[in-house]
């Protein structure tokens, strides 16, 4: 964090309607209350013990790696949480910041809609009201889970403009918070968005990294020799490497979503994106000349967005974690690969970490250990690849 | 002095607000946007507001974001709308125009680039909604070269702090946002507005600052403007003048409806007794 407030070296700030100013700064100083409150922090990891059933297995994927032939492969079980992804972490460390706010109603964006459950999820638990905006194309992509929220007693609201996905889930959430900012709390689901959003949410996602660091130790005496997660807006990926950052020898690799390679269509923001402006904060993002953003593609609806939280941004210039696209196609092969041959179906998002992990594992060699972030599990991707394989 | 300076001054002789509305550029078509401008400008407004069509405009409501997906989808871009100012410039030379613009389009093209274009298309000033003062700097230190004033908003939930860092960092006019809320028409106006412009014109006094405040967001009748016009310098319609123009089935018609609406703004903004000044 630079001297700036809120930049990660040029990326971060807060591009936001004034409205909200003074609605940030409250959330910010709060938030900074909030972390050095031992009794919060104890309250956030009693809940991640007991609610989300942390800490989630280190789990060496022996068959995989035995397929590869390279590296051995560890797995950070994030697939095992509460609600089946990484982003219950968040859900509950902002819940219970909003709660100390005393907001009652919560509002959220979704785009797969495993931050939607999520929420949903840590609403129903403290009783408050919930309000989920997603796309339409979305809610056609991922039915099951709109069925989620609604049984967690979210409201759903279906969004229609623009390219009526994440990105545009995300315009109307901070619509909402515009109007409703004197009662309502944003709950983002990713490391994005204005100060203090991607300082917040990575710390609250940087347990998996805390436990991945102790849990390697553990099972090898070392240091892995890479730590490959996948990137949408990237909460899952900074926080497996946020606590290896000092780590110089080990390699931080983020995955982001090729789509049908960077010739088409795509979602690879930090690969072949230009700087700019989007959702509050300055970081890599998909525009054209004009700085009209332009429409993402990815096969997981939860990578497909045109930008990135600025933190990666950061990482990115600085050399210290690199990033790489995987197509559609390398992240559907990879989920069959890890269904195969470790018996677990990945989500199609980290099935593009599995896809560049194995390669990783490789290319480095079986005297090597690489951790691959299981972001999420596929259960809620399963009629989608059945009909992408033309088997429904 | 600047063209915003003597339009308020003028409105302020004449006993009331100056009227400003707004429309998106290309929307449906550069070529009707000009002639709405015309028409506005004809039926007695005093500045014009123009927008620049952007993807992700996250302060406006529903009539703005279409506003802006048909004028995109026209294949309207920031050099078309730059030519369509300088057209307006030629054409009215003594009437001030803002340019309304979402930060990334203006981040993209580089910013000295773009500030320094859009003064040498006449434009008097920049309305960036998703632009606080305190990221403001290197566009602040350009239009100033550039002699192009920006404009910032003004919510009713900006504390004293934030009222008092926005007037001192603000040209032009101040842009009060009439509610807490994203663009579009509104039944009634906010009963906070009084209090509101209350607090704001006297920091304004504090800085002894010659800083006119202009309304916007939900103005949507000829009652809301001559309301407005008691308490502050300017008023601003948007998505009622849109919500106009589209109500009509042809564009012909749409412009003509567009008259007829700001010609009633117009006439509810003399005060009793005068008549309108053409």
């Amino acid at each position: 964090m630079s001297a700036r407030t809120g930049y990660f070296g040029d990326y971060g700030g807060r591009f936001i309607p004034e409205t909200l100013i003074p609605a940030v700064e409250e959330l910010t100083s709060a938030y900074e209350e909030a972390k050095e409150d031992p009794e919060f922090i104890a309250q956030f990891h009693e809940e991640l013990r007991q609610y989300v059933g942390r800490p989630t297995p280190l789990y060496l994927a022996k068959r995989l790696s035995e397929e590869i032939g390279g590296a051995q492969i560890f797995l950070k079980r994030e697939d095992l949480n509460h609600t089946g992804a990484h982003k219950i972490n968040n859900a509950v460390g902002q819940i219970l910041l909003a709660k100390r706010m005393g907001k009652r109603r919560i509002i959220a964006e979704t785009g797969a809609g495993q931050h939607g459950v999520a929420t949903a999820t840590v609403c129903a638990k403290h009783g408050l009201e919930c309000v989920v905006y997603m796309g339409e194309e979305d809610i056609r992509r991922q039915a099951l889970n709109v069925f989620r929220m609604r049984l967690l007693g979210a409201e759903v609201r279906p969004v229609s403009s623009g390219s009526r996905t994440l990105k545009d889930a995300t315009n109307e959430a901070i619509r909402d918070w515009v109007t409703n900012v004197e009662t309502s709390y944003y709950l983002i689901g990713s490391a994005v968005g204005m100060h203090p959003y991607p300082t917040m949410v990575r710390d609250f996602q940087s347990v998996i990294g805390h436990e991945a660091r102790a849990q390697i130790l553990e099972a090898i005496g070392r240091l892995p020799d890479a730590v490959i997660a996948c990137v949408g807006g990237g909460s899952n990926a900074i926080g497996i490497f946020h606590p290896f950052l000092e780590d110089r020898e080990v390699m931080l690799i983020g995955v982001e979503a090729g789509g049908e390679g960077l010739n088409g269509r795509h979602a690879a923001s930090l690969s072949a994106g230009t700087r700019g402006v989007l959702h509050g904060s300055l970081s890599y993002i998909l525009q054209d000349d004009d700085g009209q953003i332009l429409l993402a593609h990815s096969i997981s609806a939860g990578l497909d967005y045109p930008g990135v939280g600025p933190e990666h941004a950061y990482l990115k210039d600085s050399g210290r974690a690199t990033y790489v696209p995987v197509t559609d196609q390398e992240a559907l092969d990879a989920f069959l690969l890890l269904t195969k041959t470790e018996g677990i179906i990945p989500a199609l998002e980290s099935a593009h970490a599995v896809a560049h992990g194995v390669k990783v594992a490789r290319e480095l060699g079986p005297d090597a250990a690489v951790i691959i972030n299981l972001s999420g599990r596929g259960d809620k991707d399963v009629q989608h690849v059945a009909q992408l394989l033309g088997e429904l | 002095m600047s063209r915003f300076h003597q339009t308020f001054e003028k409105c302020r002789r004449e006993g009331r607000a100056a009227l400003m509305p707004y429309m998106t550029a290309g929307d449906p078509s550069l070529e009707w946007t000009e002639r709405l401008i015309d028409a506005c400008l004809a039926a007695g407004a005093d500045m014009i507001e123009l927008g620049m069509p952007y993807s992700d405009p996250l302060a406006d409501g529903p009539t703005v974001q279409a506003a802006g997906q048909r004028a995109l989808a026209a294949g309207t871009t920031i050099d078309a709308v730059f030519r369509l100012g300088a057209r307006v410039r030629s054409r009215h030379p003594e009437v001030p125009v803002a340019l309304l613009i979402y930060y990334n389009n203006i981040f993209r093209r580089g910013i000295e680039r773009f500030v320094n274009e859009a003064a040498a298309a006449g434009f008097d000033g920049l309305i960036v909604p998703d632009l606080p003062p305190d990221e403001a700097g290197p566009l602040e230190k350009h239009a100033r070269d550039a002699g192009i004033a920006i404009i910032y908003l003004v919510a009713p939930t900006s504390t004293p702090e934030r009222i008092r860092l926005i007037v001192s960092r603000g040209s032009g006019f101040l842009y009060c946002v009439s509610l807490t809320g994203v663009t579009g028409a509104r039944e009634r106006l906010a009963e906070s507005l009084e209090p509101f412009l209350a607090r704001v014109r006297a920091e304004v006094r504090a800085q002894r600052k010659d800083l006119p405040l202009a309304v916007g967001f939900g103005i949507s009748t000829p009652g809301h403007v001559a309301r407005v016009s008691r308490l502050a310098d300017g008023v601003i319609v948007g998505s009622a003048l849109i919500d106009t123009f589209h109500s009509r089935s042809t564009p012909a018609e749409g412009i003509e409806a567009c008259y007829s609406l700001i010609a009633s703004m117009r006439e509810a903004l003399n005060p009793p007794g005068v008549a309108v000044a053409e």
